[in-house]
């Protein structure tokens, strides 16, 4: 079985970001650039699978700009076979993306796709429903867990309150949670490898899509700051503070 | 202006978020429907029916919605949303599995998380985990958004004299050969639900282990709360991810928040900044949690617990 897994290049999770002073965007110059948490959980899965015999190869494929290269660059180092890359420079968001997605599956044929829940970027966490959506498969959102039984999928979710099993046909979209794994580090030699492995790069109209965003982006400002509270020295003043103060006991 | 509000309901009953989505729908326009989809859900229906600006709700009541699985519930709503403008359901995890598919099946944007609505067409959402406010603005025709249920105020109830909406029984059937339910293991508690509780109490890596966890119980009995997490707790294996505050699991805006042996990460802040008071108990000085915090306390956990039990 292949198996593709998406992958986003998104600003490193441990960056505060700064918002510009127009008001227009998050500024993102000079800023450490990363694979998206949720993304490097979609591709030690998929190695893993490989790793367990389920998978005989795993194709890595980003949407977005030159520099995602890097970010394909690691998932091959983390054990990817190969990657494509459909290279744009619009803002792209959630529908362009997995519109351009859905173009490669229907060219790879995969037996699975995972993708991360949610980018840490724009928070939308739409495509891998929406990439299910436009090629007609079922999909298995926020998995903490995946086995494959046959050609079947057994996907463990995460949902409010607890955890819910369902079975899906092959082929179908897995996106990830948090608990479905614990990401390995890329070693130095496989870093050194992964420059050799293969990289084709596509265009949005080599796949005949429109990726750029219909979502107007008008206006980002910082979030309204909270007070600095105060200090109290003791339970009793505490509590104290809060029946009479706060008025919430 | 026509709306579509997805009901959210667990175990046969209308869940609380329904009525923030409303309230965010009455911010669009005041053409409301309310579309209640399972199996054996007359009583949702009935319920969602008494809200306040609901002029009609649509009764899917069928096998084929039972668990509100993906793919038939996405095909059930791009049925209906022909009828609409906008297509509203809660951030929950149902309405962030089926409503992006519905906006891939019609062909537009899904616009996440809204925390407010500036004009039938623009709205505000956070971006990277709440540390920036976007406005954005949908060229769609058919707008479909989930809604942040702490973004809005409950809309109320008609009361006793205000009568019900009419409920309309839905015929169209979805087709479904490609998932199945096989099981769901929820979390029993008798506490109020994290999304719902008016307090809430959140233990971090201080706590040391997932046993010392009891020490919020008692508290959290007298207070009526919820019990949280953060990331970090969870991440070190204390307590499940379904108690896990924060960007990447639960948004909550309670009363009262208690925050006890966490440090403060942004990525926890995201999850609770938006409280109307809270609480942070940590021994480091330093805890960027005390930051957000309207009352600090400085002080070991495992002696100021016990005593704030007591004193409750």
């Amino acid at each position: 079985m292949k198996i593709l897994v998406a992958v986003k290049r998104v600003i490193d999770y441990n960056v505060k970001i700064r918002v510009k002073p127009d008001h227009s965007d998050v500024d993102l110059t000079n800023v450490k650039m990363a694979m998206n948490p949720f993304c490097e959980i979609a591709v030690e899965e998929a190695v893993r699978l490989k790793e367990k015999g389920v998978a005989t190869e795993v194709v890595a494929v980003t949407v977005g700009p030159k520099a995602a290269q890097e970010q394909l660059r690691t998932a091959l180092a983390l054990g990817a076979d190969r990657a494509i890359h459909v290279e744009t420079d619009e803002r792209v968001e959630s529908l362009g993306a997995a519109k351009a997605l859905a173009k490669v599956v229907e060219a790879e044929q995969p037996g699975l796709v995972i993708l991360g829940k949610q980018a840490i970027d724009t928070d939308n966490n739409q495509t891998g429903q929406m990439l299910a959506a436009l090629t007609g498969l079922p999909q298995g959102t926020f998995a903490s867990e995946v086995a494959v039984e046959g050609d079947k999928l057994q996907v463990t979710r995460e949902i409010d309150g607890g955890l819910q099993t369902i079975e899906l046909t092959l082929p179908a979209i897995v996106t990830t949670d948090l608990r479905l794994n614990e990401p390995r580090y890329a070693k130095l030699p496989d870093i050194m490898k992964a420059k050799k492995k293969p990289m084709d790069v596509k265009s949005p109209s080599d796949l005949g899509v429109e990726v750029a965003s219909k979502v107007k982006l008008l206006k980002v400002e910082p979030p309204a700051e909270r007070q600095g509270g105060i200090k109290v020295g003791s339970v009793d003043e505490l509590v104290d503070k809060l029946k009479n103060e706060a008025k919430v006991l | 202006m026509s709306i579509l509000v997805l009901a959210e309901h667990h175990d046969g009953a209308l869940a609380g978020a329904t009525a923030h989505v409303v309230a965010a729908a009455q911010a669009i326009g005041d053409d409301i429907d309310v579309l209640v989809a399972g199996e054996n859900v007359a009583a949702v229906a009935e319920a969602a029916a008494k809200l306040d600006g609901v002029a009609k709700v649509r009764l899917a009541d069928h096998a084929a919605y039972a668990h509100l699985l993906a793919e038939p519930t996405a095909a059930l709503i791009a049925e209906l949303a022909g009828d609409y403008s906008h297509v509203l359901a809660a951030a929950s995890t149902t309405g962030k599995n089926v409503l992006p598919r519905v906006a891939a099946l019609k062909d537009v944007s899904q616009i996440s998380e809204i925390i407010a609505v500036e004009s039938p067409d623009t709205f505000k959402r956070p971006i990277y985990a709440g540390n920036a406010i976007a406005t954005v603005q949908s060229e769609d025709a058919l707008k479909v958004i989930t809604v942040r249920p702490t973004g809005f105020d409950a809309c109320p109830d008609r009361g006793s004299e205000g009568g019900s909406a009419s409920v309309e029984a839905v015929e169209f059937v979805a087709d479904n050969a490609q998932s199945t339910f096989i099981k769901e293991e929820l979390a029993q508690s008798d506490r109020p639900e994290l999304g719902a509780a008016k307090v809430v109490i959140s233990g971090g890596r201080g706590m040391g282990n997932g046993e010392n966890f009891t020490l919020l119980e008692g508290i959290a009995d007298k207070l009526g709360a919820a019990i949280g997490a953060s990331r970090a707790a969870v991440d070190a294996g204390f307590v499940p991810n379904d108690m896990q505050v924060g960007q990447t699991g639960k948004i909550v805006a309670p009363e009262l928040y208690i925050a006890v042996g966490i440090s403060g990460a942004i990525q926890h802040l995201a999850g609770m900044k938006d409280s109307k008071v809270i609480v942070a108990i940590n021994k480091d000085e330093e805890a960027p949690i005390f930051q957000v915090a309207d009352y600090c306390l400085v002080a070991d956990l495992f002696e100021a617990l016990p005593e704030l039990e007591s004193k409750l």
